[in-house]
């Protein structure tokens, strides 16, 4: 460890970049947790484990992979001690998208926000990382520690589950607070957390 | 705020030859017919991003430097 101490010039670009992805984080976080308030709280969770392990962080490589990457095990611990149970932000309900090309009925944020909130986490983060975030099938395979195949087939999944919701009007409200389907929730994050091995490694 | 680095560089997984930049989802969308809610998906994270960055995240940053 003491052998690849960093310049300080080394750690001031690992600042600005690390500066740079906050946005990214606050918003791919804010998907997976929904409550703006308890994303940021992760997002600040995350930044401060960043900085600590920032030797571990190779240079040249994605800041914003390296960092959701941590970001997303910060939210695994998290969901565990059951501080996340799925709300979603009110304000956001006053926001409305622009009407995609085409449809005549504007989606509304809060309707996109809920339905992604109540598709598994695995396939909700899974589609956030490609349909949102814009990073490529092998960069979301590589964040969350599985094969490419896997991250296909999730985001096919979620694809398949929001055309169904979203084209219905019908967003099912995952009932969160019910035991049993919490407990299937723990459940799903063990099975994601299962596959963390090679990229979430620490 | 962009995050050029990554985007430029996811582009380089999407195969496609229109796919650069920022547009490289979409060009993989297209291929099963993008539903409409896909450009909701991206503005509900680009809301996000757009966002100006609240006070008590740059304090964290300016407090890193003294963490070490």
């Amino acid at each position: 460890m003491s052998g690849s101490e960093r310049t300080a010039a080394e750690k001031a670009d690992f600042k600005r970049e690390l500066t740079e992805v906050v946005p990214h984080l606050r918003a791919f976080a804010r998907g997976l947790c929904g409550r703006a308030d308890m994303a940021d709280d992760l997002v600040q969770e995350a930044l401060l484990k960043a900085w600590a392990a920032q030797d571990r962080f190779e240079p040249g490589t994605s800041m914003r992979a390296w960092t959701f990457v941590i970001l997303r095990n910060a939210y695994l611990t998290d969901m565990r001690r059951n501080r996340f149970r799925g709300e979603y932000d009110e304000l956001v309900a006053e926001r409305t998208l622009t009407a995609p090309a085409g449809q005549e009925e504007p989606i509304h944020l809060s309707d996109m926000h809920r339905a992604l909130l109540t598709l598994p986490p695995e396939r909700r983060e899974a589609l956030l990382l490609v349909g949102a975030g814009g990073f490529s099938y092998e960069e979301a395979a590589n964040i969350c520690g599985c094969a490419v195949g896997t991250i296909k087939s999730r985001v096919g999944r979620a694809r398949a589950a929001l055309n169904t919701m979203l084209a219905d009007g019908d967003i099912p409200q995952r009932s969160i607070d019910d035991s049993t389907a919490h407990r299937a929730i723990l459940q799903e994050l063990d099975d994601v957390a299962a596959g963390n091995g090679i990229a979430a490694k620490d | 705020m962009t995050g050029n680095g990554e985007k430029g560089a996811s582009s380089a997984g999407s195969g496609a030859g229109t796919g650069e930049g920022i547009d490289r989802t979409r060009s993989e969308d297209r291929k099963d017919k993008q539903p409409g809610w896909a450009d909701g998906l991206r503005q509900l994270y680009d809301s996000v991003v757009d966002e100006p960055l609240p006070d008590n995240f740059k304090d964290l940053l300016s407090r890193l430097d003294d963490m070490d």
